[in-house]
């Protein structure tokens, strides 16, 4: 009997420690992307796949109700418009559970895309599947993927510059850096950074 | 004789009153300070636990939060609460109106420097950035840093694995 429990907390101690692996581990530069199909503001299923004729992707983890999301809204219609032409669309994924956020519902979704006019798809992560198998954990964090061969790779994971209170006053552009570096052909300097952002509103599992 | 003495007493004790009054009511210490500042702040020492809890104005867990850390404050003398607001650093009175407003009693300062990447890892390099997130500082200066909104008894029991 006391083996058994011996034997027991320790399979339990094991799942313990792969959970939490698996909630820090999330993509490293270089890595390949996973695909996901996601509902569009739209109505239309949006997923890498099935977009004709790009070379990569801006991921943007994003929502409605982050003042940061909001201070880079227009700084990403701005980047949509730079590189979408380039093959490089932005795709904004909301991850954020309704119940927990109720501003970051699908009808809320809708509502924000239209006011903003967003050139890019805008589309709900809602079984937060695809923030989980990326990684992120605040908004606005930005995933910077290149096509090579049928591969989405990660070149990029961060922010999108460092100053949101003022675009004019930016003096490090990290994804535009880092777009100039892959059309280029060259490697990129600065892969990976922080900043403080939202967190995700995480479903609650009670 | 027994009169003067009952009015000395009450002057007195009105006196003692007042006092005390007065220092419940000192206004609660704001300040906007540059990471450098911030830095210095982490590294003075303090024969308490120091909690650094990073929130703003706009974040609703953040703000959700903050009553248990002034409760387990008041309740545990061990502990030297200090808020840091990273609210938008050219408009302050939206953080001096919510300490009013909602009676905030630790003191707060606003950390003003948007250059995020630049020091976000010396905070501490688990942190990804999301608030709110409480870096604790143990009097021999070790850390312990939580990412992510805290309950009453998660914050007293982290505050109990630190002694």
């Amino acid at each position: 009997m006391k083996q058994l429990r011996v034997l027991f907390s320790l399979a339990l101690a094991l799942v313990l420690a792969i959970s939490v692996q698996a909630q820090e581990s999330g993509y490293q530069i270089g890595d390949k992307a996973s695909d996901f199909i996601l509902k569009n503001v739209d109505g239309s299923m949006v997923s890498l796949a099935g977009m004709s004729n790009i070379k990569g992707a801006i991921v943007i983890f994003s929502c409605n109700t982050c003042p940061y999301v909001v201070a880079y809204e227009d700084r990403m219609i701005d980047l949509h418009n730079k590189y979408a032409a380039m093959g490089y669309p932005v795709i904004a994924i909301n991850p954020n559970d309704d119940k927990v956020s109720p501003g970051d519902s699908f009808e809320k979704m809708q509502e924000r895309a239209k006011e903003k006019n967003f050139p890019f798809p805008y589309v709900y992560d809602k079984t937060q599947e695809v923030i989980k198998a990326y990684g992120g954990n605040r908004t606005p964090h930005v995933y910077l993927l290149n096509k090579e061969g049928n591969d989405f790779i990660v070149k990029y994971i961060g922010a999108i510059d460092n100053n949101y209170q003022d675009a004019s006053a930016v003096t490090k552009r990290y994804v535009e850096d880092a777009m100039s570096a892959i059309m280029a052909g060259q490697s990129i300097a600065v892969t990976t950074t922080k900043a403080i952002g939202c967190t995700i509103k995480w479903t609650k599992t009670e | 004789m027994k009169i003067l003495f009952a009015y000395f007493f009450l002057w007195t004790w009105i006196g003692v009153a007042n006092l005390e009054n007065a220092s419940s009511n000192n206004p609660t210490v704001f300040e906007i300070i540059t990471f450098d500042d911030f830095e210095k702040m982490m590294a003075d020492s303090s024969p308490k636990i120091k909690v650094y809890n990073f929130w703003a104005t706009w974040c609703a867990p953040c703000v959700k939060e903050m009553p248990y850390f002034e409760n387990v404050q008041a309740e545990d003398p061990s502990i030297e609460l200090i808020f840091i607001s990273m609210d938008d650093g050219r408009k302050p009175e939206r953080v001096t109106n919510f300490i009013e407003r909602r009676g905030v009693k630790a003191p707060v300062y606003l950390l003003n420097d948007v250059d995020y990447n630049k020091w976000i890892d010396k905070v501490d390099p688990s942190w990804s950035g999301a608030i709110p997130a409480t870096l604790f500082i143990k009097p021999d200066g070790s850390k312990y840093f939580h990412e992510g909104e805290v309950d009453e008894n998660e914050l007293k029991s982290i505050i109990q694995k630190l002694k």
